[in-house]
């Protein structure tokens, strides 16, 4: 491209700026725009042809005039990456935000991100401690998964996330985590909590930040995402780290997405989001995963806040579409003061069984996992009967599992933001433990070799006879 | 004819407008430099809109557009079985060669591979009349099945040359006196279907091991059955349980708009799995198509498309083909999202109005027919649906159920309560049974139907007595009713719920499942006659052989040791009378 400069600016509206009579210009496309003042504005083609062009301003469109000049710069949105970028906090569109020098580009990486060939992905199958008992022993994660938090206002899911930030590692190994923090309007309160936290245990020098907050460019969050993921790519899969991408809130960014879809007149889809809105979510967390033949890894946590709590809202049921599963924060448990308030029922991992059993955690972990579910499902159940008919009208059974739901709360599912239990002697040890508060014949998950040889009480029944 | 080469005039996504060429609906174009597959898919004035299946940025208007002359159509021949493809029959393992482990753009590859020789056996010879899709030679394409090379449509005439011997699948093989070749290879358009003589009512049933599926709700040969359900609730885990198990000679899977992972899932294990039937790797008669959600959306829409031609090509050979679909709600989205680009008139929630008609076209395509040939062959089709939210009262949903005569419904209580499959059979149904019970009774037990009524009717009992017990608490119904409760509680942890992923429990066959279901009665009928006798409902519930029948099921051999365990089970419950 010349570097010729238009000023053929038809029509602004929202975010978007139409302009005529152009040399051809590619689809992607990145603009720049110099307004009348002399300050500069970044856009991006979103649809092109002879006659007009559409361009979409990361900044917003405030103090765009007819005079404005707008610049094609004959390339596609890259960012610059090299291992320079750990330890760095960047803005939502890529500049340091830190006070420190430009990166230095090792290369220059295209944002959108190519689709990774199925068949030449590598199953994710390696256990990664949380240190959480209730996501390590019913919603166990794995190297290469993407699991988002589903949580809504006011509850912990930051602390949760760098919780797991803070302890995620693999049983006997010393890999370390490198974590990709991207921020799309988050407020400044949120952002200074996170920065803090990763600051106080030395994280902060082990991750790379890209941070867009509430205050920042609307349309800017569009991108965020993409240049922290082709960041956690080049890191992934150029320098073999294994890398944690924490975004936050996706619910933030879908509100960007319809606003686009708004200001362009498309036809809108559920609730006024675009109908293209899966695709979109896809090309992000699609970045998670494994590839043959490369050490380093993706692990994405994107947390989500559900409006109106409710989990049948596009954003939250698209992304469960897509995700391998998914955490849910309960505000009743928050209520009732327990931390994390993660609710296992409707929380779920899909590649759970890939990663645990004998070898990468314990042989009992399948079987005690989904007795502990089905003895609370049914104990949270049961709660229901005893408000109306009370307590007296239970048999035996119902009454261990009724007390059991409490039990699995307040000893399982509480504990302190700096515990970290480890898996087997933690999380699986302890499980047994509440579990026999349960007659054994109720626990019918359980294969009877387990309960031979890790139930505490009923080993010790047997050495006695 | 300078229509052949025209220009870019806008680009809007996956959807690109060109002119100066004039080509025919569905015809496939190269657009851009980089000569990007696309098809057209809507004419207007002198613009061709086309849907592009790569990514399009950086190209840009003015850009060449060339037609090709052929309407985007699939490869058919030996090499299709084991193969994985992309949604538009790019082999994926020849993809990662030829670009990496990432699917960049403007990469060709052929569906087969063109230079590979295969063994052909003719089966007619010179002189003999055929006609079109008659068998005319064989290649054993995998250890497990025969490749039958059919005389593509069109082609028939009296044989003037054939010969047996080592080809690649280009090469003609045979000659009939009209001069016209015939190799092994032949192309099909992926959007007709294949003809074939006639279609047959389904009277066979698709045995899949699942014991749901199979006993309450079966699906017949050349069927078509849904499955929709919320996310979490197993859909893809049901329909890879149905791709490992279900005895189709021939198994199309199609990911579309799937998740990465989970393809690789599938990738990976079922070359380790073995099939049931001949003990031979899965793979063998297996052929997958894998669009992932963040590939072209465009190639997502054509997916479901080549991999029904491709099912329909080995129907036409006279095998039994299973296609499964995952997700035909991606597939939906695919259409809304190229719908709304080329800015048409919206449906309901924004699907375009001929959602419906497109997914008629496509479960229609299934069926058990005559095949030009004159032999039976039949497809399945098993569509996963994906409502949002779970709920089904969406248009994808609600077009699926009005064509297909299965209905799986997934709940999502059922999958938070671990209860797997989470099929929920209150709300399921099956139009076959009809149809099969003869299948049944000739070939299983003469009384099988009689006893999945008995099932199903209990289980109907036990919904109403639910409702019952929510209010008063179980204690306050009288015992046979308890009973009741306790014989449906049997039904859901012994025979509904199914653990997919344990070795033994994962497929059981129609026999066995006959039994389990009689074990249940015939608790059902001791404990009646205990309880008469004056035994305790707990003591009978509770007896020990009971607990090791329920628990058998996850032991190698229990289908010869069933029989023993129920009558074991019977002894013990009269015992119990006794001890009262």
């Amino acid at each position: 491209m010349s570097g010729k400069e238009y000023r053929t600016i038809t029509d602004v509206k929202g975010p978007l700026v139409f302009l005529n009579k152009t040399e051809p210009v590619s689809f992607g496309e990145i603009v720049q725009l110099r307004l009348s003042d002399g300050s500069m504005k970044n856009g991006q083609v979103l649809d092109t042809s002879d006659d007009q062009v559409i361009v979409q301003v990361f900044e917003g469109t405030a103090s765009v005039d007819r005079q404005t000049g707008v610049k094609f710069l004959g390339d596609v949105f890259k960012l610059p990456v090299s291992k320079g970028l750990i330890g760095r906090i960047l803005d939502g569109a890529g500049r340091p935000r830190d006070g420190g020098p430009e990166i230095v580009a090792d290369e220059m990486a295209d944002i959108i991100g190519a689709a990774i060939n199925p068949y030449s992905r590598q199953s994710p199958e390696s256990f990664i401690q949380t240190g959480i008992s209730a996501i390590d022993a019913c919603t166990s994660l794995v190297r290469g998964q993407k699991l988002p938090i589903f949580s809504a206002s006011g509850l912990p899911h930051n602390d949760i996330a760098l919780q797991i930030a803070r302890q995620a590692k693999l049983v006997g190994s010393d890999d370390d985590f490198v974590v990709v923090f991207c921020a799309m309007g988050i407020t400044a309160e949120e952002y200074n909590f996170f920065v803090h936290d990763l600051e106080r245990t030395g994280a902060l020098e082990n991750a790379a930040l890209f941070v867009n907050l509430a205050d920042d460019p609307a349309v800017e969050r569009l991108i965020t995402p993409r240049l922290a993921l082709t960041a956690a790519e080049y890191l992934a899969f150029e320098h073999d780290y294994h890398v944690l991408v924490i975004y936050t809130d996706m619910t933030n960014y879908c509100e960007s997405l319809r606003q686009i879809g708004a200001a362009r007149e498309e036809v809108p889809g559920r609730r006024g989001y675009p109908g293209y809105m899966y695709t979109d979510l896809a090309m992000l967390y699609e970045r998670a995963g494994l590839v043959k033949g490369k050490k380093g890894s993706i692990t994405q946590f994107p947390i989500l806040t559900m409006p109106g709590d409710d989990i049948t809202h596009p954003i939250p049921d698209l992304s469960g579409y897509i995700t391998e599963g998914q955490i849910v924060i309960s505000r009743e448990l928050h209520q009732k003061g327990i931390y994390p308030p993660i609710n296992v029922l409707p929380s779920l991992s899909r590649l759970m069984n890939a990663g645990i059993g004998p070898g990468k955690t314990r042989e009992d972990h399948k079987s005690v996992s989904d007795q502990l579910y089905a003895a609370y499902a049914q104990g949270r159940e049961l709660r229901g009967l005893v408000a109306i008919v009370g307590e007296d009208a239970l048999n035996e059974r119902d009454l261990q599992l009724l007390k059991f739901a409490d039990i699995f709360e307040n000893q399982f599912l509480r504990q302190s933001r700096d515990e970290d239990r480890p898996i087997n002697e933690g999380t699986l040890d302890l499980a047994w433990d509440l579990l026999s508060n349960i007659d054994t014949k109720y626990l019918v998950r359980l294969d009877q070799k387990w309960i031979d040889k890790y139930h505490p009480t009923d080993s010790k029944d047997s050495e006695e006879e | 004819m300078s229509k052949e080469n025209g220009l870019i005039y806008r680009i809007s996504g996956p959807v690109v407008t060109a002119i100066g060429i004039a080509p025919r609906m569905y015809e496939v174009v190269r657009v851009g430099h980089e000569g990007l597959m696309g098809e057209v898919i809507e004419l207007h004035g002198d613009q061709s809109v086309i849907q592009v299946y790569e990514e399009t940025s950086g190209i840009k208007p003015g850009e060449p557009v060339v037609r090709t002359g052929q309407t985007l159509s699939v490869q058919l021949g030996p090499g299709l079985l084991t193969q994985i493809y992309d949604g538009i029959q790019r082999p994926l393992p020849k993809l990662e060669e030829t670009m990496g482990v990432f699917i960049t753009r403007g990469v060709d590859a052929d569906g087969l591979d063109l230079e590979k020789k295969w063994e052909f056996n003719a089966t007619v010879k010179k002189g003999d009349e055929i006609s079109s899709g008659q068998v005319i030679g064989t290649v054993q394409e995998t250890e497990t099945i025969e490749h039958r090379v059919m005389a593509p449509p069109n082609a028939g005439g009296k044989v003037k040359s054939i010969k047996s011997g080592t080809f690649n699948i280009t090469q003609p093989v045979c000659t009939l006196e009209d001069g016209t070749e015939i190799a092994m290879m032949q192309e099909w358009p992926v959007r007709s279907p294949r003809p074939f003589v006639q279609k047959y009512a389904p009277d066979v049933p698709l045995i899949t091991g699942q014991r749901i599926l199979d006993f309450l709700f079966p699906l017949a040969k050349g069927g078509t059955a849904g499955i929709p359900g919320p996310f979490g609730s197993g859909k893809t885990v049901t329909q890879q349980q149905l791709a490992k198990w279900s005895d189709a000679q021939i198994v199309v899977y199609i990911g579309c708009g799937e998740r990465g992972n989970e393809m690789t899932e599938v990738l990976d294990e079922f070359p380790h799995l073995i099939d049931p039937n001949t003990n031979k790797p899965l793979m063998n008669r297996t052929v997958m198509i894998a669009n992932t959600s963040n590939m072209p959306v465009a190639a997502r829409e054509a997916s479901v498309y080549t991999g029904i031609t491709i099912a329909e090509y080995f129907r036409d050979m006279g095998y039994n083909v299973a296609l499964m679909a995952d997700s035909t709600s991606r597939w939906a989205e695919a259409m809304r999202e190229i719908s709304s680009r080329l800015e048409e008139m919206p449906g309901e929630e924004g699907y375009p109005a001929y959602l419906s008609s497109r997914l008629a076209e496509f479960y229609e395509r299934a069926g058990r027919v005559r095949t030009l040939a004159g032999d039976d062959g039949s497809v399945s089709v098993i569509g996963a649906v994906s409502p949002p939210g779970g709920d089904i009262s969406e248009p994808v949903s609600q077009g699926t159920l009005r064509i297909v005569k299965v209905f799986w419904g997934l709940d999502a209580g059922l999958a938070r309560q671990r209860h797997f499959p989470a099929i929920n059979w209150l709300s399921s149904y099956s139009l076959y049974p009809q149809a099969l019970d003869q299948w049944y009774r000739d070939n299983i037990a003469s009384d099988f139907p009689e006893v999945r009524t008995d099932i199903s009717t209990l289980l109907q009992i036990e919904a109403e007595l639910q409702e019952i017990v929510q209010l008063v608490g179980s204690d306050a119904l009288p015992v046979d009713q308890q009973l009741t409760l306790e014989v449906a509680r049997m039904i859901r942890e012994f025979f509904l719920q199914q653990n997919a992923f344990h070795d033994v429990d994962t497929f059981s066959d129609l026999g066995l499942q006959y039994h389990m279901a009689r074990a249940i009665l015939s608790f059902q009928e001791e404990a009646k006659k205990a309880i008469a006798g004056g035994a305790q409902l707990e003591d009978v519930v509770n007896v020990p052989a009971r607990t090791d029948l329920m628990r058998g099921r996850f032991e190698k051999g229990y289908d010869e040791r069933i029989n023993e365990l129920v009558t074991e089970m019977g002894q013990q419950i009269a015992a119990s009378m006794e001890a009262n």
